[in-house]
């Protein structure tokens, strides 16, 4: 049980239409932040690519120009920031992983995103597949800004947005689960916002 | 990439507000003493909640002010339109409980031990965790060569101006007014860009770290610089804040 804390009545309290969108802890933003740890990387187009691996091997590999071929999805999501703010209804772009790991002939229970930059988030797979996430390139009928993980991040707006990695560039499928780039900081290795899992005991 | 094996768990726990300091018309230092204190490193950050009568809470994370070694303290900026930051400012005082848990964090994080040139570059209130490192830094009788780049608006916007000056030998604190000067100011004026940080910025050929904490679009334009300057991404370590 919290102590009253002397003199605070709070403003943040939610309009009921919004309230069961909102994790607990979240407030609504209406602008989009930006937290990255390090620098903007900007790869051109020609050379990016999106892999799949496993083991160290490359399963399969789309060229940019390959992946905006394949089938694209728009995807409307409330997304949860682990520093509290969730945006509602947020409008995306991009390919369902469904699509991508349709094509390769592996599967493992975990997954590692690669990014430009060397971030990584660690995921379950069955947190990616089921129509539960994507590789999104566009963001309200726009391309998607490199502040923002442009040119295609990962989407993944059921767990805290830390794991829909930013300048994503491929998935590692694993056998095992271990912790990626903020979960070795001490952040969740899960990150469901609805049980507010954000750092590593939540 | 290293991992910590045993991590306890960050538990809420109510703190003494032993001193609230104004550093600034908006800006105060909040230090603060909690019966479980595991100690922190220099650029962490711990989580604030306040709960009002009727149950309803709000968290914030703020950087840590103060050096490892000493009592956790924030330095909070008061936002416009804010929630937790004006309770933080006008209504907080002395003998107040306020909960927190912490240190949250450990990659925007400086160690005495990595011994490159250090290099701070601060946005308004983005210079609290640098400001830790730099207190660090002196507690520890470190001698890497640090300079801070701090851009405030105008001069009484300066957060801990009274020490600036004195975090001893081989430090050097560069400040710059974006939006107006004193009379006699020599410092530099305007925003931070590719032509002051050619002037100040540790040349990369003496491969150093950098810590860049702001806005996001200072951060975003800050690291952009340095990147240009030859700074390897991996050592261009940035904090942004936005939003609410």
């Amino acid at each position: 049980m919290s102590p009253v804390s002397r003199g605070f009545r709070g403003r943040g309290r939610v309009p009921a239409e919004e309230g069961d969108r909102l994790p607990p802890g979240q407030h609504a933003t209406t602008d989009f932040p930006v937290l990255s740890a390090g620098p903007t990387p900007h790869t051109p187009l020609p050379e990016w690519t999106f892999s799949i691996t496993r083991g160290g091997d490359t399963l399969k590999s789309w060229t940019w120009q390959q992946l905006q071929e394949l089938p694209a999805e728009t995807v409307t999501a409330d997304i949860h920031c682990v520093t509290r703010w969730s945006k509602l209804g947020t409008q995306w772009r991009g390919v369902s992983v469904d699509t991508l790991l349709d094509q390769v002939a592996a599967d493992g229970p975990y997954v590692l995103a690669f990014c430009d930059g060397g971030y990584t988030p660690n995921l379950p797979a069955e947190d990616v597949t089921g129509g539960k996430a994507w590789v999104a390139f566009g963001y309200d009928g726009q391309p998607l800004e490199p502040e923002h993980g442009g040119p295609a991040r990962l989407l993944v707006p059921h767990l805290y947005f830390w794991k829909s990695a930013k300048w994503v560039r491929g998935l590692e499928l694993r056998d095992y689960d271990a912790p990626g780039f903020w979960e070795s900081y001490g952040y969740h290795m899960y990150g469901d916002p609805w049980k507010q899992q954000r750092y590593a005991g939540d | 990439m290293e991992t910590t094996a045993v991590r306890r768990r960050l538990s809420w726990q109510a703190a003494a507000v032993t001193s609230v300091d104004r550093e600034t018309a908006s800006v105060v230092t909040i230090e603060l003493e909690p019966p479980d204190w595991p100690g922190h490193r220099a650029g962490q950050h711990l989580d604030v909640r306040l709960t009002a009568e009727d149950g309803y809470a709000a968290e914030r994370s703020y950087s840590i002010a103060s050096a490892p070694g000493e009592p956790p303290a924030i330095t909070v900026e008061r936002l416009e339109n804010g929630e937790v930051s004006p309770y933080l400012t006008e209504e907080l005082r002395v003998g107040d409980e306020l909960e927190l848990r912490g240190p949250i964090g450990g990659y925007f994080v400086w160690e005495p031990a990595d011994d490159s040139p250090l290099m701070l570059i601060a946005g308004g209130s983005g210079v609290v965790p640098l400001r830790s490192m730099l207190r660090h830094r002196l507690r520890t009788g470190g001698d890497v060569p640090a300079r801070l780049l701090y851009s405030s608006r105008t001069l009484p916007d300066v957060i801990y101006r009274g020490e600036l000056g004195q975090y001893g030998d081989g430090v050097r604190v560069i400040c710059t007014l974006t939006r107006s000067q004193p009379p006699g100011w020599t410092g530099y004026s305007g925003r931070v860009n590719a032509a002051m940080l050619t002037e100040i910025a540790w040349p990369a050929s003496r491969h150093p770290l950098a810590f860049i904490c702001g806005p996001t679009s200072f951060v975003e334009a800050v690291a952009e610089n340095l990147i240009a300057l030859g700074y390897p991404p991996q050592r261009v370590k940035t904090e942004r804040f936005g939003g609410t």
